[in-house]
């Protein structure tokens, strides 16, 4: 067999978050009821006409900054037609001949090896409703709810040679959009969906081969087995003898195979000519400054102050800062409890472990870096004790309890009653009497079991240093 | 006199007075239309019971002063199809909204409701205002006032039509190509096309979107700026809408010419162009002369382009903003269907005209693979020369003036099988929409047919003052002149 | 230029348009008397000129990202040829 090269590009569909959709003032919300976020603009109702959301320009133009493109500072909006049932106009309102961004680049590492992957162009758009098909009538019902809400369009080069470099260029691309603002890239709610253009050729060779593309993949792992799976049927075609048909084929995961989607009886002539309903921007250098000087610090900066303002390990830093959301509770938390380290810690154990065991997200975390610093503050104060403080920062993570209110109401205070504790420690040695000689006898771990009876006997609420202190002083009498 | 013969301003003035009731109005332009409409075939929709309820509305807020300021308050209204009102048929004179009722308002009639108009029914249109006889409507073509065998011009044939025939006192048409000035002319009544941008389209179903302008016909230049006054406005709804610095329009009533410039292109005046209507331009040119103004001829080269320019752009345009009637959201669908391309196809192929698929037809080949840049990319040159010109033209004139149209009402079914003659039609009138420039159509003598011959004036952009200004001096000069229809001598 | 039967084709496949062999044939002559003498522009050079799509020079036309609609959903389904669950019912897509 010839060795092959596999040649990808990615086109990466990113829905921003804005509160209204592109065109009109509807919500972006996720869900609700089928056409309860739509009104006569985004339903395409005759007549009606679009009126650009300002912050899609700025998001637009803060992802074409840190993707390291040239701006484009005259640009238009133009009209794709086509009929589709999702699409109310039969026009997409999106950007053909002067994209706002173009000729940037992300650049990756995968297995030691630094690669740059171009960006051929960034462009606005809107997205399309959804359709929903019902196998009972055998009919679709479609929902404009989606249907508007505003995208961009990352295109790459085709740059990328392997499923491995895909990942880590979209991996890096979602941290980059999230640390920006600009979109949640949540996956599973379709908001970071890519198209894949995938083509092989012999090693070596300087030409491209026939592409296919597929649609709108929004799992990791789908990707990786898509990219795969095409790879190999286009090899086996090749090998055959056979030649690969320019086409649109749709991944089916489950059945780990991919199939041509029915070619549309029309020709993809989407016939774009300038929208004149919307007048064209231009962004000023004055503006496009002030979209340089508001861009938050990207994850590599942050990773370097970790270091050197916390001194955090830049194992560590790394991990923090390896989505935004978990960077941001850190440092809001290490400013509140001046603990970073100790900040550090419960984000990087027991935070990771919940996380891997509800297979979550960072971007999903819902507590407040406030109750974390306050739990910190009370295990600091000796209010409660670790293994209490493990306990309660389960309830902190799943539901943000204020872990002050949470450790009042279920009587998890320490007793700071020495008085008492003693007495009861007093009761634990006598009751002991064979411990206690095997203490003295120089078994010194003796001491360990006495302190398990006395924290067990205070139902946890001690300190387990202080009972080892007191437990001392009583054996040493 | 009938009330219905006044003017919109006269008939304003007289219910502030207490002489009129706002229902005795409403009430006596349907008997008209009742009376009337049978013959001419104005109107899609007749909104009495609505139109009744209103009446009473606009009273209380008129007895309770809250109108003073508005001259229009209380006059009914007729409304062209192609703008939406809320819950009443909206259908573009098309099959394929035969059904339409729009959810929402235009903003012109949000506007016109605060100013106290009373809506009183939608006006027939050629199909998607793609015409220049009102032919082309699913209702049936509407007649001249003046001569039932001859057509009202179009595509606002309705509106100006029913103007004419006083089933209206004043009506809202569109203007894309001459929709507004032509049908104006042919029924010998003036309507102004403004400024594009000056007032939303907010509401108006589109045609060719960068070219399509709302604007007021009426009896004469008073009521034209008075309507314009009330409708012209910034719309934060519309991104095309521009903000003038000077919205009082009924101040530019002024009979004086004295100085100012106006030119007469000479291609005009040139081969195609009805004699009868020649003179008569001519004759208009020379009393405003009389009163003061500065005439000259002048060159202007590229009007013989206008109208290829025209036809692609809009037609482009057109292809695109009628691919959302589809079957799926609103209006007509298809009875017959198996799957979605049969709704999509034979919803479409029984829903629309010939011309409007025509239309179609020409945008989707001027914008697809291969043809863009020789068609709709030269097109665009074309309009930016176009609009050269005309700046070129207005650093010497304050005013360009010519024909309307190069002749008086056409008769029935005589440009239908021949688009191309029909498009030839819009010589005079293609090139302010291109330049997004204001224009204003008004009577200037009547043919030897007995047919009205209008005279188009076009201002440079939002010098609708100066437009307005210059018509209302040449309007002193002759009275208005009424149909024999309505005379009663029919 | 001359309009073949495949350009007709072609465009009524675009425009979505299911036309009978007759409007066909009528769509070809009309469509190429039209197209001819928009050929006529050709006569004009245009060389160097920056196509106009906007008319006026206006840009940076924007609103603010403020939620300002509701659910309206009744209006929006008012006028639908067939509605189900909500939505605009159709023939089922082909996937």
């Amino acid at each position: 067999m010839r060795e092959y090269e596999t040649v990808i590009g990615l086109e990466v569909h990113c829905e921003l978050a804005t509160k209204t959709k592109i065109f009109c003032g509807c919500t972006t919300e996720f869900g609700g009821e089928p056409n309860t976020h739509v009104c006569p603009v985004c339903a395409g109702m005759p007549g009606t006409l679009p009126v650009l959301n300002k912050q899609v320009v700025e998001y637009a133009l803060s992802a074409g900054v840190a993707l390291n493109c040239d701006i484009t500072q005259y640009c238009k909006f133009d009209r794709k037609n086509y009929f589709y049932p999702d699409l109310p106009k039969a026009y997409q309102i999106s950007q053909l001949y002067l994209p706002i961004c173009r000729n940037g680049h992300v650049d990756i590492e995968v297995d030691g090896v630094k690669k740059s992957i171009g960006i051929h162009e960034i462009h606005m758009e809107e997205d399309a409703g959804k359709l929903i098909h019902d196998e009972w009538e055998d009919c679709t019902i479609v929902d404009y709810n989606r249907c508007g809400v505003p995208l961009i369009e990352i295109v790459s080069e085709p740059d990328m040679r392997s499923a491995d470099e895909v990942i880590v260029y979209l991996e890096k691309l979602r941290m980059i959009l999230q640390y920006l603002g600009v979109s949640d890239c949540k996956m599973q709610e379709g908001s970071l969906r890519a198209d894949i253009n995938l083509s092989v050729r012999e090693k070596g060779s300087d030409k491209l081969g026939t592409r296919t593309e597929m649609k709108n993949m929004n799992s990791f792992k789908a990707i990786a087995r898509a990219i795969e799976g095409e790879m190999n049927r286009q090899i086996e075609l090749l090998e055959k003898g056979k030649s690969v048909t320019q086409e649109t084929r749709r991944w089916d995961d489950n059945k780990c195979a991919s199939y041509a989607m029915r070619s549309k009886e029309d020709a993809q002539d989407y016939r774009y000519f300038p929208d004149p309903d919307l007048p064209p921007i231009s962004i000023s250098d004055a503006w496009l400054e002030r979209v340089k000087a508001a861009q938050p610090e990207m994850r590599d900066a942050k990773c370097a102050r970790y270091v050197k303002e916390y001194g955090l390990t830049e194992h560590d830093a790394a991990i923090l800062t390896e989505s935004r959301k978990m960077a941001d509770i850190f440092e809001a938390a290490a400013a509140i409890c001046t603990k970073p380290k100790e900040v550090s810690n419960w984000l990087m154990v027991d935070t990771m472990r919940l996380l891997k065991v509800h297979e979550m997200d960072a971007a999903d975390l819902k507590f407040s870096p406030e109750h974390l610093a306050k739990l910190i503050e009370l295990l600091d104060a000796g209010t409660i004790n670790r293994p209490t403080a493990r306990d309660v920062f389960e309830k902190v993570f799943a539901e943000n309890v204020d872990p002050e209110a949470y450790v009042e109401a279920n009587g998890l205070k320490i007793e700071a009653d020495d008085g008492a504790l003693k007495g009861v420690i007093e009761e634990i040695v006598a009751a002991n009497p064979q411990s206690v000689a095997d203490y003295h006898a120089g078994k010194k771990k003796a001491i360990g079991f006495l302190v398990g009876q006395t924290m067990k006997a205070m139902k946890g609420k001690a300190d387990p240093g202080t009972v080892n202190k007191i437990l001392a002083e009583i054996l040493n009498q | 006199m009938e009330i219905t013969a006044l003017t919109a301003l006269e008939l304003g003035k007289k219910i502030k007075a207490g002489e009129v009731t706002v229902e005795e109005a409403v009430k006596a332009q349907l008997e008209k239309i009742k009376e009337r409409d049978g013959v001419y075939n104005c109107y899609v929709t007749v909104m009495e019971e609505e139109a009744l309820k209103r009446a009473k509305e606009v009273q209380k807020r008129i007895d309770a002063g809250e109108l003073d300021d508005s001259p229009l308050a209380g006059v009914p209204v007729a409304i062209k199809d192609n703008i939406c009102t809320k819950g009443v048929l909206t259908t573009c004179s098309s099959k394929i909204l035969n059904n339409f009722k729009p959810p929402y308002d235009a903003a012109v009639i949000e506007k016109l409701e605060a100013a106290g108009a009373v809506i009183i029914g939608k006006v027939n249109m050629d199909e998607f205002a793609m015409g220049s006889t009102t032919e082309t409507s699913y209702f049936g073509p509407t007649k001249n006032p003046w001569n039932t065998e001859r057509v009202p011009g179009g595509s606002s044939g309705g509106a100006a039509a029913a103007v004419a025939a006083e089933e209206a006192w004043y009506a809202l048409g569109s203007d894309t190509g001459g929709s507004i000035r032509q049908p104006s002319s042919f029924c010998g009544v003036t309507g102004l096309k403004p400024t594009y941008g000056s007032v939303s389209r907010y509401g108006l179903i589109a045609y060719a979107s960068s070219l399509d302008q709302i604007g007021p016909i009426a009896r004469n230049v008073s009521d034209c700026a008075a309507v314009f006054e009330a409708i012209a406005g910034y719309d934060v709804k519309d991104s095309t809408s521009v903000k003038m610095d000077d919205y009082h329009f009924t101040e530019a009533l002024v009979d004086d010419v004295k100085g100012l410039r106006i030119g007469i292109p000479k291609e005009y005046l040139g081969e195609g162009l009805d004699p009868e209507v020649k003179e008569a331009i001519l004759a208009a040119a020379k009393t405003l002369e009389e009163k003061g103004a500065i005439v000259e001829m002048f060159d202007m080269d590229m009007v013989d382009y206008a109208i290829p320019a025209y036809y692609v752009i809009a037609s482009a345009e057109a292809s695109s903003n009628l691919s959302r009637f589809d079957g799926v959201k609103y209006g007509y669908r298809t009875p017959d269907f198996e799957d979605l391309q049969d709704v999509y196809k034979k919803t479409r192929d029984e829903g629309f005209g010939m011309e409007v698929k025509r239309r179609m037809m020409i945008g989707a080949f001027v914008l697809s693979s291969g043809y863009y840049d020789a068609y709709y990319i030269k097109a665009l040159q074309v309009k930016a020369l176009i609009k050269k010109g005309f700046d070129e033209a207005f650093a010497k004139y304050d005013i360009i003036l010519g024909p309307t149209a190069p002749t008086t009402a056409l008769k029935m079914g005589e440009n239908l099988s021949d688009p191309l003659k029909m498009y030839l039609g819009d010589i005079y009138t293609v090139s302010v929409n291109l330049a997004g420039l204001p224009g204003i159509s008004l009577p200037c003598g009547i043919d030897s047919d007995g047919l009205p011959i209008g005279v188009q004036m076009i201002g440079q952009a939002f010098s609708e003052k100066t437009l307005i200004r210059a018509a209302y001096s040449l309007e002193q000069t002759r009275s208005y002149e009424r149909p024999a229809c309505v005379k009663g001598e029919n | 230029m001359a309009i073949t039967d495949e350009t007709i084709e072609y465009v009524a496949a675009l425009a979505k348009l299911d036309l009978t062999d007759e409007e066909k044939e009528r769509a070809k002559k009309d469509l190429g008397n039209i197209i001819g003498y928009v050929d006529t522009m050709n006569q004009l050079d245009t060389t160097g000129i920056e196509p106009m799509s906007h008319v006026f020079a206006y840009h940076n036309v924007f609103r603010e990202d403020v939620v300002t609609n509701g659910s309206d959903r009744d209006n929006i389904l008012a006028n639908a040829p067939e509605e189900k669950d909500g939505g605009f019912k159709v023939p089922r897509t082909v996937e």
